[in-house]
């Protein structure tokens, strides 16, 4: 074989998972890898197992068959502190009991590197300080929660994560429900965050153009099975979308970026 | 210039989270409220004393009186007050929801049933009944405990209204066991019935003052320790076993830890509601809701309100007095209100 070809090993991988909830079953034998530095787009329609992967891939469900290695090494071996100082999570929803700060929230993402009634020390705070700063947050920094908007809490919760300094961040829906502001701002930190710390992102999304535009390598799901994982444009193809999605799609270029642009192709007038 | 944007920064982020300078001032500053509150309240009584004849004169009858009277029940004022809102404000962390307290939710109606069964045995049978009725208390509490928080799971879920709803049923329920018990066994020298419904401090005994207190301090160390995991469970059980805690474990850590400490405060003083509710809400209003503050914050705030609480119990309508419980439930009610009102908006907190 082509020595150049040996693959290094990935930050996370899945083989063969079987998933699923209370005898239903989910995903049917997916395998993914993704790459130190990299952004994988898992996307599909709704119930095609999104949400249930990345949870496999946290670590918080436990599938029936299958594995997942983080950096080669299976994931029970490490406990629950270990895996959150090496791969942070945020999901949906983002609800928070009590009234806590912003900066009070980023500053949980240091509890797994913390003893268990220690209190931050001078490099926990500058890293929870540089994490607020990259999502614009600092000026938030005192506020409560629950006064700030969706986009808002957002970033907050994105921050949080990277303050736990992770190698890898699971994110589920990370943009579901903003504006575009938020999305194009959201999507060039990861993107920048991927590339200068050689972390690797995997994110749910819906908006496939958000997946076109971002992502390096594009994962299409249906019913728990893997339609086709690869380059954007080789796996947003208007076959694949077409089959996935049992609609007409369309898909061109976005005449700015170059890269590929979707669209529904279903008239409804001409009916 | 960066230097300057690094200054700004630093006063952006001023009082956003919890130093340890600042939790100590806190503390301080409760722990001087504690003291004031106990001079007054040793002061008086149904008989006013001089505290400092009672420290200098061991042969006045107000040194008879502080020692043996007054002085233990305002220890069990303040040992009551401070495990009731620290177990309160560790419960409310584990259901998410600030309504939640172990009166409110019928754990200590679970505890003082456990107590009072545990008493007719004891004078039927003989035994030691300092050690065993707390025992049997806490069983009692941990079975309601668990109880209620799984009957309140739906889907994974705790729904916040049926949390509150399973505690009004479980309530209902022990009150009238309580009853029927009391009515059916008439033991000799067992407390009344109202000192269980409603809770009363009168005349404990040192030896109780103690037990309670070392069960209290147990317990408060051992959610004491888990602060920071109460703080990132606020998170949801998802978020927090992301972020690296064990969730299974801290839950049953706190029913274990909170059972022990209500156990412990029913068997001598019955139920007493609303003061876990009312002191750890305060006390985030004021000092915010990181739980490595806001736990020992509760034991000191407790001790007070207990402590005040008490003080009007004896003194209102002397020389009779009311059940504390009466009192902390006079209060306890309308705040409850205000808070069901407050969090209407939001689904309570959640």
């Amino acid at each position: 074989m082509n020595p150049s070809s040996t693959p290094t090993t990935a930050a996370l991988s899945a083989h063969g998972i079987i998933a699923g909830y209370a005898g239903v079953n989910v995903l049917h034998e997916v395998s993914m890898e993704v790459a130190a530095g990299e952004m994988l787009a898992i996307v599909g329609p709704n119930g095609s197992g999104k949400s249930t992967l990345l949870r496999v891939l946290a670590g918080t469900m436990r599938p029936w068959r299958g594995r997942v290695e983080l950096e080669g090494a299976p994931l029970d071996s490490f406990d629950r502190r270990a895996l959150a100082r090496r791969i942070a999570s945020v999901s949906q929803e983002n609800t928070v009991a009590f009234c806590f700060t912003v900066m009070e929230i980023v500053l949980m993402g240091r509890a797994p590197h913390l003893g268990a009634f220690r209190f931050e020390g001078r490099r926990d705070l500058e890293i929870a300080e540089a994490a607020l700063d990259r999502f614009d947050l600092l000026p938030l920094a005192r506020r409560h929660i629950e006064e700030l908007s969706g986009g808002e809490r957002k970033r907050v919760f994105l921050a949080r994560a990277l303050t736990q300094e992770p190698r890898v961040m699971l994110l589920d829906e990370p943009t579901a429900f903003l504006d575009l502001k938020h999305v194009v701002g959201i999507f060039t930190r990861l993107r920048e965050l991927a590339s200068s710390r050689g972390m690797a992102v995997v994110a749910t999304l819906h908006d496939l153009n958000a997946a076109a535009a971002y992502a390096d390598r594009v994962m299409l799901l249906k019913d728990g099975r893997v339609v086709g994982c690869g380059a954007p444009a080789e796996v947003l193809t208007e076959r694949n979308l077409r089959s996935v999605y049992e609609t007409e799609i369309y898909v061109g270029t976005n005449p700015i970026t170059g890269k590929i642009a979707i669209l529904p192709a279903h008239d409804p007038a001409l009916r | 210039m960066n230097e300057m944007s690094n200054q700004a920064d630093r006063g952006a982020l001023l009082g956003a989270y919890l130093t340890p300078a600042r939790m100590a001032s806190v503390l301080l500053a409760l722990l001087v409220i504690l003291v004031i509150s106990m001079l007054i309240a040793a002061e008086f009584g149904t008989a006013r004393i001089s505290l400092v004849r009672a420290v200098t004169d061991p042969k006045s009858s107000d040194h008879a009186i502080f020692f043996a009277a007054r002085l233990p029940r305002l220890m069990m004022a303040m040992v009551v007050g401070a495990m009731l809102a620290t177990v309160g404000a560790a419960l409310q962390a584990l259901v998410r929801n600030p309504l939640a307290e172990g009166g409110i939710l019928g754990i200590s109606g679970g505890g003082a049933l456990g107590a009072i069964v545990a008493l007719v045995f004891l004078s039927r049978i003989g035994g030691s009944e300092t050690t065993i009725v707390p025992l049997v208390a806490f069983g009692a509490a941990l079975l309601s405990t668990v109880a209620v928080y799984r009957l309140a799971e739906v889907d994974g879920q705790l729904e916040p209204f049926t949390l509150l709803l399973v505690g009004v049923i479980f309530n209902a329920f022990w009150g009238a066991a309580i009853m029927v018990v009391n009515s059916v066994v008439n033991f000799y020298y067992a407390h009344s019935i109202l000192f269980w419904l409603m809770g009363s401090l009168e005349a404990p005994t040192w030896q109780e003052v103690e037990l309670v207190a070392a069960l209290g301090l147990a317990g408060f160390a051992v959610l004491a320790w888990h602060a920071r995991d109460m703080n990132l469970l606020s998170l949801g059980d998802e978020a927090a076993a992301e972020l690296g805690v064990e969730v299974d474990r801290l839950r049953r850590l706190i029913f274990i830890a909170t059972s022990v400490m209500i156990g412990a405060v029913v068997s001598v003083s019955g139920i007493i509601a609303f003061v876990g509710l009312i002191v750890p809400h305060m006390l985030r209003l004021a000092f915010g809701s990181d739980h490595r503050l806001l736990l020992p914050a509760s034991l000191i705030g407790g001790a007070v309100f207990m402590v005040i609480a008490d003080l009007i119990a004896r003194v209102a309508i002397s020389p009779a007095e009311i059940p504390v419980g009466a009192i902390t439930a006079l209060f306890g009610g309308p705040f409850f209100v205000y808070m069901l009102r407050r969090e209407g908006g939001r689904p309570l907190g959640l």
